[in-house]
């Protein structure tokens, strides 16, 4: 019975101990060096953090081996990995560390000064200064600790962008990333041979199931450095340079490879498996992929992080024209979705409603926060005999004729850039309540251009490159506005708040 | 050379190109800016740039980016 991801990890490290686990630049590193390291970095952590169990430890470290290593570590020493964003201005991370409070920060000498000024430094674990050449580990000492996790304790904490300025750190356990990762060796066709082009920053949830594979199925994860996302024709080279079989990307860079057209010119034989999911493909550039790559296994996954990386796909079986939406299509194995209208009644074929999932691949909650834990968790309205809880996604969908899903919209202000996900509502929040630049403003996304717009109220007009400078200091890249609108006066709703979609439809209006 | 300064300053006129020597440090342009600047080279010195042209190697200074225009036959 697997309980913990690590009883993947050993059974694979027996098997192929000498096979490549981590390909990082000119570094082949095998999976025995790879479990040595993290067993023997996991009796420093337990020692360093005297025994604690169930707890976030924070990695504030690039996407290399040593964070993958380290990642595993925690997992050795009973705890719970966060990954932080090493180009998060420092004043994101501090929040994300007043709020969750992790036990200890592992990071570099080259990341190590940023972290100086949040966190006293017996907090800190600097990986440079560990030789491991002359460490060694205790298995039973590793096998204590993890005969105390069960598969309901954490694995990791993944943060995402909320309303009030302070990312949420989503708590996941060890038993949701098991279902997901049987589900899909049992469904999607991949096996113990897959190269993983792994491109997802080690901040999303895509990252963490490249994991599930490297352990489960002794996949090699072939590190695609962070700098590339700008330069489509690279990272095709180096799938190429190392057979790689297997992608989980997000669309917005598989856009880009399309409208450059570098298929054509660039060769992929050995890649099988295609996966994506964080955002809307559009049909067109994704038909031009399948045109290519028509050897290929190509799977559209759908889920909020609340719910464990995904929880539909659509394996494409059919020609779709491409003003046809590719649907996100059913649920996976051992999760359940239904679709609630306004009245939380179940919805007919054809009828838009609030996609909701039940299961246990549901999210623990959001740490150290209970009000919000408590308001997108809910007891399922159609359940009135026993507690069950339900994530309610805040997505819009139906269900065709097919019995497929269809994804059309959000409820609120949350949307997808870059395949990260963003909450307009925090963007406002620093500019007008954080920094004070202005008193009233909205956010609002041109879907057509993939741009953020910030629309203003203010007696003097800023220059864009000032508003973005100061937004900067507070907020990821990503999230930074890049067209700024002065307007005499925001269009309001009849409670008087600012009216978004008003600001969206005339947006569109323009663009017309 | 001036030329590129400018479209440069156009996308991200925060950064000062000129200070470093027109070396460009990783992570300044992202992808969305590498598009952009691409479109924007080929209509200021109306050429194609080709995509397999469009590596890191090649956007890393203000001169690479020059060797780029002159290779898909643009006058600097």
């Amino acid at each position: 019975m697997r309980t913990n991801l690590l009883d993947y990890l050993k059974v694979t490290s027996d098997k192929v101990p000498n096979k490549t686990a981590v390909i990082d630049g000119e570094r082949n590193i095998s999976f025995r060096t790879l479990t040595d390291q993290a067993k023997k970095m996991g009796c420093i952590i337990n020692r360093k953090i005297s025994g604690t169990i169930r707890k976030p430890i924070a990695v504030f470290l690039d996407k290399r081996f040593e964070l993958i290593m380290s990642d595993i570590a925690i997992m050795y020493c009973g705890n719970a990995y966060m990954n932080l964003d090493t180009k998060s201005p420092i004043q994101r991370i501090r929040n994300i560390i007043e709020l969750i409070e992790p036990e200890l920060i592992i990071t570099n000498h080259q990341h190590i000064a940023k972290l100086e000024k949040v966190l006293p430094s017996e907090k800190i674990l600097n990986i440079d200064l560990i030789d491991f050449d002359n460490e060694i580990y205790s298995q039973d000492v590793l096998d204590h600790i993890l005969n105390s996790v069960i598969d309901t304790d954490p694995l990791c904490i993944i943060n995402t962008s909320g309303s009030t300025g302070v990312p949420k750190g989503v708590v996941l356990n060890h038993r949701s990333f098991i279902d997901f990762t049987e589900w899909s060796i049992n469904t999607t066709g991949i096996d113990d041979n897959e190269v993983i082009g792994s491109l997802s920053p080690s901040v999303f949830d895509i990252y963490s199931f490249e994991l599930c594979m490297l352990m489960a199925l002794g996949s090699t994860i072939v590190i695609l450095p962070d700098g590339l996302a700008a330069f489509p024709t690279r990272i095709l080279q180096l799938l190429q340079d190392h057979h790689v079989t297997f992608i989980f990307w997000v669309p917005t860079i598989m856009v880009n490879i399309a409208n450059l057209d570098l298929l054509s010119r660039i060769q992929l034989p050995a890649l099988r498996s295609i996966w994506f999911a964080g955002e809307v493909f559009p049909t067109k550039q994704f038909n031009y992929w399948r045109k290519f790559l028509n050897q290929s296994k190509f799977i559209n996954l759908y889920g909020p992080i609340e719910i464990t990386l995904d929880c539909t796909y659509f394996i494409v079986d059919r020609e779709l024209s491409d003003d046809e939406p590719i649907p996100i299509g059913v649920a996976c194995k051992n999760t359940d979705v239904f679709i609630l209208n306004d009245q939380d009644k179940l919805c007919g074929v054809n009828e838009e409603g609030e996609l909701c999932v039940r299961g246990s691949s549901l999210a623990m909650g959001y740490y150290n926060n209970p009000e919000k834990t408590a308001a997108a968790f809910v007891q399922n309205p159609l359940n009135r005999s026993y507690p069950e809880i339900i994530y309610r996604t805040g997505d819009i969908v139906l269900e065709n004729d097919r019995g497929e899903l269809i994804f059309k919209g959000r409820k609120d202000s949350i949307i997808k850039h870059s395949g990260y996900r963003i909450e307009l509502g925090e963007i406002e929040h620093v500019i007008i309540n954080t920094l004070k630049i202005v008193e009233n403003g909205c956010a609002v996304y041109n879907h057509e251009k993939k741009e953020i717009i910030f629309y203003y109220e203010s007696n003097e007009e800023f220059q864009a490159a000032e508003f973005k400078k100061r937004v900067g200091e507070m907020l990821p890249k990503y999230m930074i506005p890049s067209v700024y609108y002065k307007m005499d006066q925001l269009p309001r709703n009849t409670n008087g708040k600012i009216d978004r979609l008003k600001l969206r439809e005339s947006l569109s209006e323009l663009i017309k | 050379m001036e030329k590129i300064y400018r479209l440069l300053e156009e996308l991200h006129s925060e950064y000062d190109f000129a200070a470093n020597d027109g070396v460009i440090e990783e992570g300044v342009l992202d992808s969305f800016d590498i598009i952009s600047l691409v479109t924007m080279i080929e209509e200021e010195y109306d050429v194609i740039i080709d995509a397999l042209d469009i590596v890191p190697e090649n956007f890393n200074s203000v001169e690479s980016i020059a060797n780029v225009i002159r290779k898909s036959g643009g006058v600097i």
